[in-house]
């Protein structure tokens, strides 16, 4: 599906974990514009901080590697973002997005991926192995303001 | 980023607080087990009205405190939980292992 983009932004930092709460204020501020409510602020930064913290932990198991947000405002109120490693990648997207699959520690609940769907409208998980990830998500956010 | 524990007779509550993510979760999950196998409560009340964030690693966590509270035969229970954290316990079905109040 093609969308018009009418504004967008993009942020790039190391994989240290001190940067998940950098990426939740970045996405949440580009939300900003769209007026959202509390709830819908809330779930972006819970899906954002699951997808940047699966590159932290598991695109660059041991090394600090280079993380990217691109956030963007497309037509109708949907907000897009992007976030996308050059990490070890996903051998099998399926069973990784399954509810309870992990294969991190006991740090780790399997749940990421699940969150990310039901908070988001929308979740696309592109990975090739040895090269990276790119996971896509998209939220149409409730028109508030009138025009 | 903090854990504080007051305790009444054999219930302990632990108040967690500010965010719960990968970053602070993994000294947050020390600490709780910490006051698990030294004070070995029958009742642990896990008390989050102060927790301003938290994701799939506050689902490890509430695991993993069950978990050890199983294991020395208490019960674990949380309670006051702000809106983003029950939204996210929700979608992961926490509920029907810890009880959630
Ligand atoms: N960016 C990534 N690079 C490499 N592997 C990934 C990436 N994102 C996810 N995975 C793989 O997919 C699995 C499932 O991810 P998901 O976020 O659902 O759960 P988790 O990260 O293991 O646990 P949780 O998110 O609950 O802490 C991960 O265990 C990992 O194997
Ligand atoms: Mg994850």
């Amino acid at each position: 599906m093609q969308h018009i983009v009418l504004d967008e932004a993009e942020v790039s930092f190391p994989s240290r974990s001190a940067n998940e709460g950098f990426a939740r204020a970045a996405a949440a501020c580009f939300a900003a514009r769209l007026d959202p409510t509390l709830e819908e602020l809330a779930d972006i930064r819970t899906a954002v901080s699951e997808a940047v913290t699966n590159a932290v932990v598991h695109a660059y198991p041991d090394k600090i590697g280079k993380i990217t947000m691109r956030l963007r405002l497309l037509e109708d109120d949907v907000l897009e973002i992007v976030v996308r490693d050059q990490g070890v990648g996903i051998p099998d997207i399926k069973k990784a997005r399954e509810p309870l699959f992990t294969t991190g520690n006991e740090e780790r609940s399997g749940m990421g991926f699940t969150i990310m769907e039901s908070f988001m409208d929308t979740l696309q998980v592109r990975s090739t192995v040895g090269r990276g990830t790119t996971v896509t998500m998209r939220r149409r956010l409730a028109r508030r303001t009138s025009q | 980023m903090s854990v504080t524990v007051t305790s009444r007779g054999s219930c302990l509550t632990a108040a967690l607080s500010g965010d719960i993510d990968h970053h602070g979760a993994r000294t947050m999950m020390r600490e709780l087990e910490e006051i698990i196998s030294e004070e070995l409560p029958r009742r642990l009340e896990l008390d989050l009205s102060d927790v301003s964030f938290m994701d799939s690693s506050g689902i490890a966590l509430l695991l993993m405190a069950r978990r050890q509270m199983e294991h020395a035969g208490g019960t674990l229970r949380a309670v006051h939980i702000p809106a983003q954290a029950r939204r996210v316990l929700d979608a992961a079905g926490v509920g029907r292992l810890v009880p959630l109040e």
